[in-house]
């Protein structure tokens, strides 16, 4: 008989709250994550526009007012550059998960990316042209 | 050929003595294009035969020798003391239990790889006078880059659900699951489905991609999980609007 072997595995403890500060890959990973407040932050924003347009043209002039406050255009500025590193930091993802194979070849990753960014693009164009930009 | 004085701070734990594991300094004379396995060697055939590590080929195939060097998921043998400036610093693969100084426990990713059934099961079984079953190259490159996963565990040393959520299926196991599904002549991913579309199977992803970013091998486990995620709500969608689809 083989002498007993003694197993007492040790498990090392994890910060449970600030993890993510261990690597930058893990900080990048929670700006991109983060990044969605912002964007939640300005639907509601808009949802409440909306709601001030249907209350009448004195509610929604107040709206637009309050949008034109130095607050306001800071929020916005925050909100775009969120905005702006959310799409940039998903785009790059997308070929991972949505690969197009061609016969024994695959589409080059930028080419995936470049479709979103065109249709990006392309959905941007249509909201302007309801706005009435052209 | 130039040599250096290495230091290397390893984190011992003897579960027969130590309460806590700790960190030991070892200094050792190595030559400037040896990997940090070789040190280890070295220090083990001439400083201290008591410290235990795992490792089998040293070319990067085998997938044992996986620790965390510097606090990066790594193959100790296809790392290099060139680059590898000052002390380097030793630890067992993170998020698995210390076995014995470097060695892990790895009885759980075993148990995961064993349930998502990482091999063949035919689509139609046929006996073995009626041939090999045939492929063509087109339908073995898509999923040929997954067959590269040599189970080296550093994709779950890297991934920060493994670590909060260990009943997570995580990188590697999920990405074997869709290597097999992918196959064209396979059958076998309804059985694989229970298990990898499952919550805590892909669903506890949160495409953190430090998998990929951390694979020896680039087998890119994350963009392997997308597409499982992606294939199983498909899957959703066709089961609870087309229900006459399912047999």
């Amino acid at each position: 008989m083989a002498e007993q072997v003694t197993r007492k595995p040790y498990l090392r403890e994890l910060p449970r709250t600030l993890w993510f500060l261990r690597h930058p890959r893990y900080v990048r990973y929670m700006a991109r994550e983060f990044s969605c407040f912002f964007i939640g932050a300005y639907t509601l924003m808009l949802v409440l526009g909306l709601k001030r347009l249907a209350e009448g043209p004195e509610a929604y002039a107040g709206f637009l007012e309050a949008l034109a406050s130095p607050g306001a255009i800071v929020f916005h500025l925050f909100a775009l550059a969120f905005s702006a590193y959310h799409s940039i930091t998903w785009f790059r993802l997308t070929p991972k998960a949505m690969p197009v194979q061609l016969g024994e070849n695959f589409l080059p990753d930028g080419v995936i990316a470049g479709a979103h960014y065109a249709g990006w693009a392309l959905v941007s164009l249509v909201v302007l042209w309801l706005a009435g930009a052209f | 050929m130039s040599e250096r004085r290495v230091e290397l701070d390893v984190l011992r734990y003897n579960p027969e003595t130590d309460r806590t594991p700790h960190f030991q300094r070892y200094s050792v004379t190595c030559r400037e294009e040896w990997v940090v396995l070789d040190a280890l060697n070295h220090v083990k055939e001439t400083v201290d035969p008591t410290l235990a590590y795992r490792w089998s080929c040293h070319m990067a195939v085998c997938g044992s020798c996986g620790m965390m060097i510097n606090g990066e998921p790594k193959l100790a043998c296809k790392s290099f003391l060139r680059d590898y400036p000052g002390v380097i610093r030793v630890e067992p693969l993170a998020h698995f239990p210390v076995e014995r100084d470097l060695v892990t426990v790895i009885d759980d990713f075993i148990a995961k790889l064993t349930r998502v059934k990482p091999y063949l099961i035919p689509k139609e079984a046929k006996p073995i006078e009626a041939g090999e079953y045939r492929q063509t190259p087109a339908q073995l490159k898509r999923y040929k880059q997954f067959t590269l996963c040599i189970n080296c565990m550093l994709c779950y040393a890297a991934c920060p659900e493994y670590g909060m959520i260990p009943k997570f299926m995580g990188p590697a196991a999920i990405s074997l699951a869709h290597r097999w599904n992918q196959d064209s002549r396979d059958g076998g991913r309804a059985e694989r489905q229970e298990e990898i579309a499952a919550t805590e199977g892909v669903w506890e992803c949160s495409f953190t991609g430090a998998c990929s970013e951390v694979c020896p091998e680039h087998v890119d486990p994350a963009a392997a999980l997308q597409r499982v995620k992606i294939k199983s709500t498909i899957d959703w969608y066709l089961a609870h609007t087309m229900p006459w689809l399912n047999k």
